[in-house]
Parts: C-alpha cells; sequence; structure tokens
C-alpha cells in the first residue's frame, strides 16, 4: 500500500520518537509512506490566527504537491497538522475558495487529496487484523489510558471518530494485548495552545489529564499527538508539583507501543528519548511475559 | 358570446397606490365579451357586492371577473355573490391584483400593466367558465382514534359521549399511553394513575366504544366520510373471552425479562399485562421472549391456566373496516439520551431520563417508589438535573424546546426533596419556561420552599470517579466553570416523534415536518386539521404538549370528528377530474400519479368501423378527487380536465397573455 507522508516539523524535532516508532511500524506491516518532496509547513501554531488565507495556503499547497506526485491519501500522524490539512481539504471542496488558494499557492488542486490520520490508517486500512498479525510480544498486563486530545476530534468535521468518546486508539491497544482504561479525559484539552504563552495554565490542564489517567488506574498513557506528548511528558514534573502528587507515567505515541508488540528493539522507536523514563515499564513487561 | 363584467377593486389604498384601477377597467372594456367594467374601494364590501349584483342584473351578465386580492382570501365571497345574483357560483372569476401586482411592484406604470394583463388573461376564461355543481356524499358514522394515550381516551370519551361510535385502537396491549408511566402530574401533584385511570376505564366500559388493542393500523383507503382501515390485530396467545386476569400465568411464568414500562428499570415475565392498572387488564405472551414459542419447551401458563385461555396456535387478524372521521394521537417518543456521549449516557447507569425517575418514585414502580441509583441501590444526595437534553440543540438536530421539560424538572425537584429531605437538588438550565396556569409559581415554589437549586448554564461533560458522577458545566450567571460531585444525574430528555411517525403519515395521506411531527392545516386558525380532510390530529403527534394541552386539542378534535359525524352527507368538490373518455389512451398513468388513489380504471364499449369494441378508460371518483390536477398535467392523451381550470381554458388564458 503506498501512502503520501507528511511528517511536518515535530516529527523531525519534538516528536522524533514518534517518527521513528511511525516509520518502523509502517515498514513492519507493509505500509509504503512516501514522504510528499518539498513539503512546507502547515502553519498550525500560529497562521489561523494570523490570516485564515494564508492558514488554509500553507497546508492546501502540500495538498496538491501530493496530486502532482499522484499520492492521493497524505497520511499525517501529528495531530495539529492533520487538522489543519484536513480543514485546508474541506475549505477547497469550495470552489471559490479553491480559486484563491490556487492563486495564492500557484498550483492547480483537483480536490483528490485527502488528509489521513496515521491512527485512522492503522485501524481502518490496515485493520485490526492485520496488526493482531505482527504482534509477538502482547502488551499482556499493561493498563494504557488512551488519550487522543483534542484535534484528531474535534470539531465534528473533522474528527477522525467519535467526538466524545473515540475509541480507536482503544482497539488497537487491544489488539496489542494491553488493556485500555475507561476513562473521561481522553478528549480533554491539556492546554497544548497555551503551552509557551501562558505556561502555567498549560500545566494546570495537564496535570487534571496526568491525574485522571492516574485514577483510571493506568501504568501509562498513549498518544497520537506530538503536542499533547510533549506537555504530558514534559511538563509531567511541573504538573507533579503543582498537584502536589506523583505520576510517575510514562507518555507513548501508540505506534510506540506498536513496535514494541512488534517485538522492534526500544532504540528503533525512540523510547530513550523521552523525559519521564519509557523503557524499563516495557522491559518490564516483556520480562514477565518471558518468565 | 358570453356578457361579461369586469370589477376592479382598490382595496382601499393596498391596490390603488400602486396600479391605476381607472386605466384598468377602462381596457377591460374593450375585451371581446366584456359588456361592462367599473371599479370600487371596497368591492368585498356590502356596497361593492351589492354593485356587482345590480351589474348582473342590469346588464344581463353571464359572469364576471373580479380583480381584487388572493382567491384564498375572498374566492367564496364573491362566489356567494354570485349566487345571490341569479348566477352559478363557479361563474365568479378572480384574480389577484394585490398579492401578485401592488404589493410586489413599486412601479405603479409597471404594477399597471400587469393588473392589466391579469386581467386580459381571466376575461378569457371566464367566457368559458360553465356552470359546476356539487354532489353528496354519504358519511360512515363512526370514528377512529388512533392511539390511546391520554390524547386518544379523551378524544374517544368526548365522540362517543355525543353518541358516535369510536374505535380506540393502540399498538400497545394496554391504553393509556405515555402518562400511564408519570408517577405525579404538574403543577397540581395529583398521581398520574389516579386521574388517568378512572378515564381509561370509562374508555372500556362506554357502550359507544370499542377498543382495539394490541392491534395496528397497516393501510388506509377512501376518502373524508368514508375511510377504510385495515387493522392488524397482534396475536396475544391468550384467549381474551376466556381470560379472567387472574394473574396466575404471569406469576408462573418462568422467563423473565426487562420491561419497557418501567424503562428497562425492572422485569417483566414472557407472559405479562404491562402494569397493574392495565386496561385491558389480561395478558399477552411476548412472543420473543417466551420459551413455548421460541422452542416448544416449558408451557407452564397453558398448564396452569383454570380458564384455557392460553392459544399458543393464535395467529394474526387482519380486518377492514371503515370509518367517517379519524383522530391521529400517536404520542412521543422521548429523545435517545446515548446521543450525548459527552453525558456519558448508556454507560453510566446513574445517568436516567426524566421517564426513569417517574418509574422510580412511583408505588408501584421497580422501587416500589423509594428512589435509589440503578447502579448500586444507594439514595442519592446530590442529585443533579440537566435541561434540554435533545431539546433546542441544532447540533443533535433537534433544534424546537420540547416544553414540557421546565415544569417536570421542576415537578421532580419538588417532589425529591419531599421524598428525601436531606437531598439536594441542582438544574442546570437554558431558560425557564413556565407558561401555563400556575405553571411560574410552582417553579417558584420548586426554588424557594424545596431548596432547588437552579444554574444557569450548559453541562460539558459528566463522568464517573469511584461512585460518584461528576457533572462540570458552566455557571453562565457568575461566568465561572463549576463541578459537581452527584450521586444521581437526570437528563431531561425532550420529545421527539415515534420513530415510524413518517410511515404512519405515509398510511394516512397527512403531512409531516422535518423532524416527523405531523403538520397542522393552518398553525394558527387549523391547528387540529390535517390538510386531508377528517384526519384530524390530538395530542403530542403534532409537536411537543403537556397533559393539559394533549387534553384540550383532543376535545377540540373530537368536536371536529363530531361535527363531521352529525352531517348525514357531505358535499363533494365542484372542481374535479374529468376524463374525456373519447380521447383517453387508457395508459394509466394518471392512476399511477393520483395522490388521492381518486382514479381507476373502467371498461367502455363503442361502436369501431361497425363493431362493438371493449376498452379501458380512467375513471375519476369524485369524492376522492381533491382537484390537485396532477393527472391533468401527466396525461399525454390531454384526456384529463380539471372542470373549472379544463386544458381549453388555461390555453385561452395563455393566449390572452401573449396577445399584448
Ligand atoms: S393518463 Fe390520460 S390517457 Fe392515460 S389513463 Fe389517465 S386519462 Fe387516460
Ligand atoms: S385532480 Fe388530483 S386528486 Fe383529482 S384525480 Fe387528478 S390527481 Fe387525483
Amino acid at each position: 500500500m503506498k501512502y503520501g507522508f507528511y511528517p511536518g516539523c515535530s516529527l523531525h524535532g519534538t516528536g522524533l520518537e514518534y517518527g521513528l516508532s511511525t516509520h518502523a511500524v509502517a515498514k513492519k506491516i507493509g505500509l509504503n509512506l512516501v514522504e510528499i518532496p518539498d513539503w512546507n509547513c502547515c502553519g498550525a501554531s500560529s497562521a489561523h490566527n494570523r490570516d485564515p488565507l494564508l492558514a488554509q495556503a500553507l497546508p492546501a499547497r502540500n495538498l496538491a504537491l501530493a496530486e502532482q506526485y499522484g499520492l492521493n491519501d497524505v497520511v499525517i500522524s501529528c495531530a495539529a497538522c492533520y487538522q489543519r490539512l484536513k480543514i485546508a481539504e474541506l475549505a477547497t471542496q469550495d470552489k471559490k475558495a479553491r480559486v484563491e488558494i490556487e492563486e495564492v499557492i500557484e498550483m492547480k488542486l483537483k480536490g483528490q487529496a485527502k488528509a489521513r490520520s496515521i491512527l485512522e490508517v492503522f485501524a481502518n486500512d490496515i485493520s485490526l487484523e492485520k496488526i493482531q498479525s505482527h504482534v509477538v510480544k502482547p502488551l499482556q498486563g499493561l493498563k494504557v489510558a488512551c488519550y487522543y486530545g483534542c484535534l484528531f476530534v474535534k470539531p465534528p468535521e473533522v474528527a477522525i471518530d467519535s467526538s466524545e468518546n473515540p475509541l480507536m486508539m482503544d482497539e488497537i491497544i487491544k489488539t496489542l494485548g494491553g488493556t485500555p482504561v475507561d476513562w473521561a479525559y481522553k478528549t480533554e484539552c491539556c492546554g497544548g495552545s497555551l503551552s509557551i504563552t501562558r505556561t502555567q495554565a498549560a500545566v494546570e490542564m495537564t496535570a487534571q489529564v496526568l491525574r485522571y489517567a492516574k485514577l483510571a488506574g493506568a501504568d501509562c498513557i498513549a498518544t497520537p499527538c506530538p503536542l499533547c506528548t510533549s506537555n504530558l511528558d514534559m511538563r509531567q514534573k511541573a504538573a507533579e508539583k503543582a498537584l502536589g502528587i506523583s505520576f510517575n507515567l510514562p507518555i507513548y505515541y501508540f505506534t510506540e507501543l506498536m513496535g514494541t508488540a512488534f517485538g522492534l528493539a526500544p532504540s528503533e522507536l525512540g523510547l530513550d528519548k523521552h523525559f519521564v523514563e519509557a523503557k524499563s515499564l516495557l522491559q518490564n513487561l516483556s520480562a514477565t511475559e518471558a518468565q | 358570446m358570453k356578457r361579461i363584467g369586469v370589477f376592479v377593486c382598490h382595496c382601499g389604498t393596498n391596490i390603488a397606490n400602486t396600479v391605476h384601477c381607472d386605466q384598468v377597467a377602462e381596457m377591460a372594456k374593450s375585451y371581446p365579451g366584456v359588456v361592462y367594467a367599473c371599479e370600487n374601494k371596497y368591492m368585498c364590501s356590502e356596497p361593492g357586492q351589492m354593485m356587482i349584483q345590480e351589474a348582473v342584473r342590469e346588464q344581463n351578465l353571464d359572469g364576471y371577473v373580479v380583480a381584487a386580492c388572493s382567491p384564498r382570501m375572498h374566492e367564496n365571497t364573491f362566489r356567494k355573490c354570485a349566487e345571490r345574483a341569479g348566477l352559478n357560483a363557479y361563474m365568479s372569476e378572480q384574480v389577484n391584483i394585490r398579492e401578485q401586482c401592488s404589493w410586489v411592484h413599486a412601479d405603479k406604470e409597471k404594477g399597471t400593466e400587469k393588473a392589466i394583463d391579469l386581467v386580459r388573461m381571466a376575461v378569457a376564461k371566464a367566457v368559458r367558465n360553465q356552470p359546476l355543481s356539487t354532489s353528496t356524499i354519504p358519511v360512515t358514522k363512526r370514528a377512529l382514534v388512533i392511539g390511546a394515550g391520554i390524547a386518544g381516551i379523551q378524544a374517544a370519551l368526548d365522540i362517543a359521549d355525543n353518541g358516535f361510535q369510536v374505535t380506540l385502537l393502540d399498538r400497545e396491549h394496554s391504553i393509556g399511553g405515555r402518562m400511564a408511566q408519570v408517577d405525579k402530574t404538574f403543577p397540581t401533584l395529583d398521581c398520574s394513575a389516579c386521574i388517568l385511570t378512572p378515564k381509561m376505564v370509562e374508555a372500556a366500559q362506554h357502550p359507544n366504544i370499542e377498543m382495539a388493542t394490541y392491534t395496528e393500523v397497516e393501510s388506509v383507503d377512501g376518502f373524508v366520510g368514508n375511510f377504510d382501515v385495515t387493522l392488524r390485530k397482534k396475536a396475544a396467545y391468550v384467549d381474551f373471552h376466556l381470560c379472567t386476569g387472574c394473574g396466575l400465568c404471569q406469576e408462573k411464568c418462568p422467563k423473565k425479562v426487562s420491561s419497557e414500562f418501567e424503562m428497562d428499570l425492572g422485569p417483566r415475565k414472557a407472559v405479562y399485562v404491562p402494569f397493574p392498572q392495565a386496561v385491558p387488564n389480561k395478558p399477552v405472551i411476548d412472543a420473543n421472549h417466551c420459551r413455548y414459542l421460541l422452542d416448544g419447551k416449558c408451557g407452564v401458563c397453558k398448564k396452569i391456566c383454570p380458564t384455557g385461555a392460553i392459544d399458543y396456535e393464535q395467529k394474526d387478524e387482519v380486518i377492514v373496516e371503515r370509518f367517517g372521521t379519524i383522530v391521529v394521537a400517536t404520542g412521543f417518543e422521548q429523545f435517545d439520551i446515548s446521543k450525548y456521549e459527552e453525558y456519558g449516557a448508556g454507560r453510566y447507569p446513574d445517568v436516567i431520563t426524566g421517564l426513569h425517575l417517574e418509574r422510580l418514585m412511583n408505588a408501584s414502580g421497580p422501587t416500589a417508589g423509594k428512589i435509589k441509583r440503578p447502579s448500586d441501590g444507594k439514595i442519592p444526595e446530590k442529585i443533579v438535573f440537566v435541561k434540554c437534553v435533545g431539546s433546542r440543540d441544532e447540533a443533535k438536530d433537534r433544534p424546537y424546546c420540547s416544553k414540557a421539560c421546565c415544569m417536570y424538572v421542576a415537578k421532580h425537584a419538588t417532589l425529591i426533596k419531599e421524598k428525601l429531605p436531606q437531598s439536594k437538588s441542582y438544574v442546570f438550565y437554558m431558560d425557564v419556561r413556565t407558561g401555563g396556569k400556575n405553571y411560574e409559581e410552582f417553579y417558584k415554589r420548586t426554588q424557594e420552599q424545596y431548596d432547588g437549586q437552579y444554574i444557569r448554564g450548559r453541562v460539558s461533560k459528566i463522568f464517573q470517579v469511584g461512585d460518584k458522577l461528576i457533572v462540570r458545566g458552566e455557571d453562565s450567571l457568575v461566568g465561572r466553570p463549576i463541578e459537581i460531585e452527584a450521586d444521581l444525574v437526570v437528563l431531561a430528555a425532550g420529545m421527539e416523534p415515534q420513530k415510524d411517525a413518517k410511515d404512519m403519515a405515509r398510511r394516512l395521506g397527512i403531512s409531516y415536518d422535518q423532524h416527523g411531527w405531523y403538520s397542522e392545516a393552518h398553525p394558527k386558525l387549523q391547528p387540529i386539521e390535517t390538510h386531508t380532510a377528517g384526519i384530524y390530529l390530538a395530542g403530542t403527534c403534532q409537536g411537543p404538549k403537556d397533559i393539559p394541552e394533549s387534553v384540550a386539542q383532543a376535545s377540540a378534535a373530537a368536536v371536529k370528528a363530531t361535527g363531521l359525524l352529525s352531517k348525514g352527507e357531505l358535499t363533494s368538490e365542484a372542481m374535479t377530474a374529468e376524463c374525456n373518455e373519447a380521447v383517453c389512451a387508457g395508459c394509466g398513468l394518471c392512476m399511477s400519479i393520483c395522490p388521492y388513489k381518486a382514479i381507476d380504471g373502467k371498461k367502455i364499449t363503442e361502436r369501431v368501423h361497425g363493431q362493438m369494441k371493449e376498452r379501458e378508460v380512467a375513471h375519476v371518483n369524485a369524492g376522492l378527487c381533491q382537484g390537485c390536477g396532477a393527472c391533468t398535467v401527466n396525461c399525454p392523451s390531454s384526456a384529463m380536465n380539471i372542470k373549472g381550470f379544463t386544458n381549453e381554458q388555461i390555453l385561452a388564458e395563455v393566449d390572452a397573455l401573449c396577445q399584448r
């Protein structure tokens, strides 16, 4: 299966391990991801606050490029990138908007390229059966709080799953042999967009997400979003301080958990790049399994 | 040539301001057939009508055209005027130069031009107008009431009390509907069953009422005065003539099923009556759960029944009956709260609906009237009510207000405080709407005497932590988020039409709105009638209502139905379709398109080249035809004509328009 792939800046920066694990898992499962040549920034963090046309033109250029290379499915890992590209895709369905955007990017848009989330491609195109067939080290006994954040599921127009109670990642975790916990914070905001401007607010919001994951009995959190991850992982210390509770919750990209269950080495998945130590939980897991 | 008069109305300044009425009248004098034309300030007034009548006599007119307002407004006025002048009513023609000219054209010259054109067309038609007559149809003096909730029961009782036969039908096996599930009613807090049960019994015992419970309407044919309704009497597997309602079978039946009447909060048996006061108080067997009917095992009820009433061989019965009029009272369904995933409805057992709470408060309910949490049976202390769940929410495709929830929530908060004095109720609301006699006072009392705490704002999320439900919302009066740890959450689920409301409407030939509520003929002036003559609406099938409103509408529908039944015969439409058999090719296109099923085929014999030949042609049942004209435009042979709107008349109008 050949798909266009849009990494966005985070997969080359803060979410390095997301990029590593995505590619490793894709390779293992036979998902051919072709990076879109000459891709540009999707403008996620600021463009839509500055200029609506720019905010649509930036991601639309990537869709136009994908079309030029005949890659009609554009797979996106980062939730923020996904949302920007999806919104551009929907906006360009409108003829008037499309013409305007085409003028700005000096490229033609056929409206064929679709923004797809990596999570949804795994769950639907690859299928749970296929995922299961690659599992060699089931995540036996691992209690996972699946945290979707907001950008993949809200607003409903761009949602890849239910806006209020998405279950896609839970299903994947189950397929990997893990136990998704039932909790109410899976789509609650972690404060990602306030992370730099009002850090304290972001820390407080993050702390609540961590608290409820812990309350639900989770050993770790799985996410599909680099923004959420950097908040939950990098700011976990600050969150612990804010609430006076120790969480010690490793934050995994769901692809890292897939890779682990597929038997890939921690270094291939970037498990050593976490703020909250993340290797030992998964190593202990396989140790219990080996016994 | 006919002698035609033209009367141009000023409608005060309504028309005269933007149409030169004098020019219109002057021009009219030059049209073929016109022997007289004049104008008047108010043609519909007494002097205006006198003027027409005098002109008819003095000028010896055969017919006339009134250029005035919309025929919807005054067609009848001028037809009656024609009769008084000694003409056939249908020799009066009205043309609309108000809504179609003066009100829509600011330019007086253009408006005048258009008025002149319209009058020329009308004259061309009036010359070809023919006297039309109406006929009469006999009325079957029986009414059918579909749905036996409080509205249906009330309508049936009123019609029966007025001396007519009524069949009261319900697909459930007891009458009573939603009201039977309710514990107490607002604003008087009398027990629902106490006021409903006597009515149920009265309906059952009324000599003029025949109850047809456990029966569905399969199809409706015919027309006002004579509806032929096909009914399916569902197999109950119990012979009601033999059954004494002793209840032994129900007691001994080994199969437990969750009870729909108890909103799945309690059990029932596979052979059961839904609630103790049910009417008829005889059980039916639920074929989907009965062990004997499913796999031939058990048979306990048959063995135990002292009168031998159990009959596993019983089959559905289909019968056709004729009724003069139909009252539709099919009621509502409660909004499916699981569509609010953010409220965890359907996932958390302690997030319930208003109807659940009614059952929990009811003495004959699953907890014998003790308010207990469904999850663990604990007595709740903090109760949160969330209003407008499935109402006033466009995101859920429910933009309308369900009307009764504000009051039933106030009622619940009051009753809970009475039953559990230690408890505390919080009510999240968008608005409080208490339009009704003594309603506002009731709501005030809930706040002031029963300690109901009202919080203005929407709830964004409900989730479970431990055995508490965390309700997170906004207090928009304070401008702060708010979080309450509740033991029980009651969602005020709104009303929505029955799932099969649209199917039912199609069977009845009545219309419905985008949500499935049945449409009244006019929102203000005909709130009881449907667009189909002889079919009336009562209760929540037309839109959300509370009990008093449903009862009021039911009585109104009964009056309409009785009025119809008390007429010996009905006058049929004069402007119906008519088939010119000489040119009809018998293709049948008209039959399939007629929305009232008014056309069927008939055989005629005619002489062709000296031989007698038989062939089929279309035949219009004038009693059914509503004169909509669908058949005429569909007929490839131009054989179909609407009386008063024949092809010839319409073509004459087109010709007249083209003559300018
Ligand atoms: S559509 Fe016209 S031609 Fe055909 S059956 Fe009807 S009346 Fe006759
Ligand atoms: S005019 Fe309308 S109602 Fe009458 S027969 Fe024709 S299609 Fe049927």
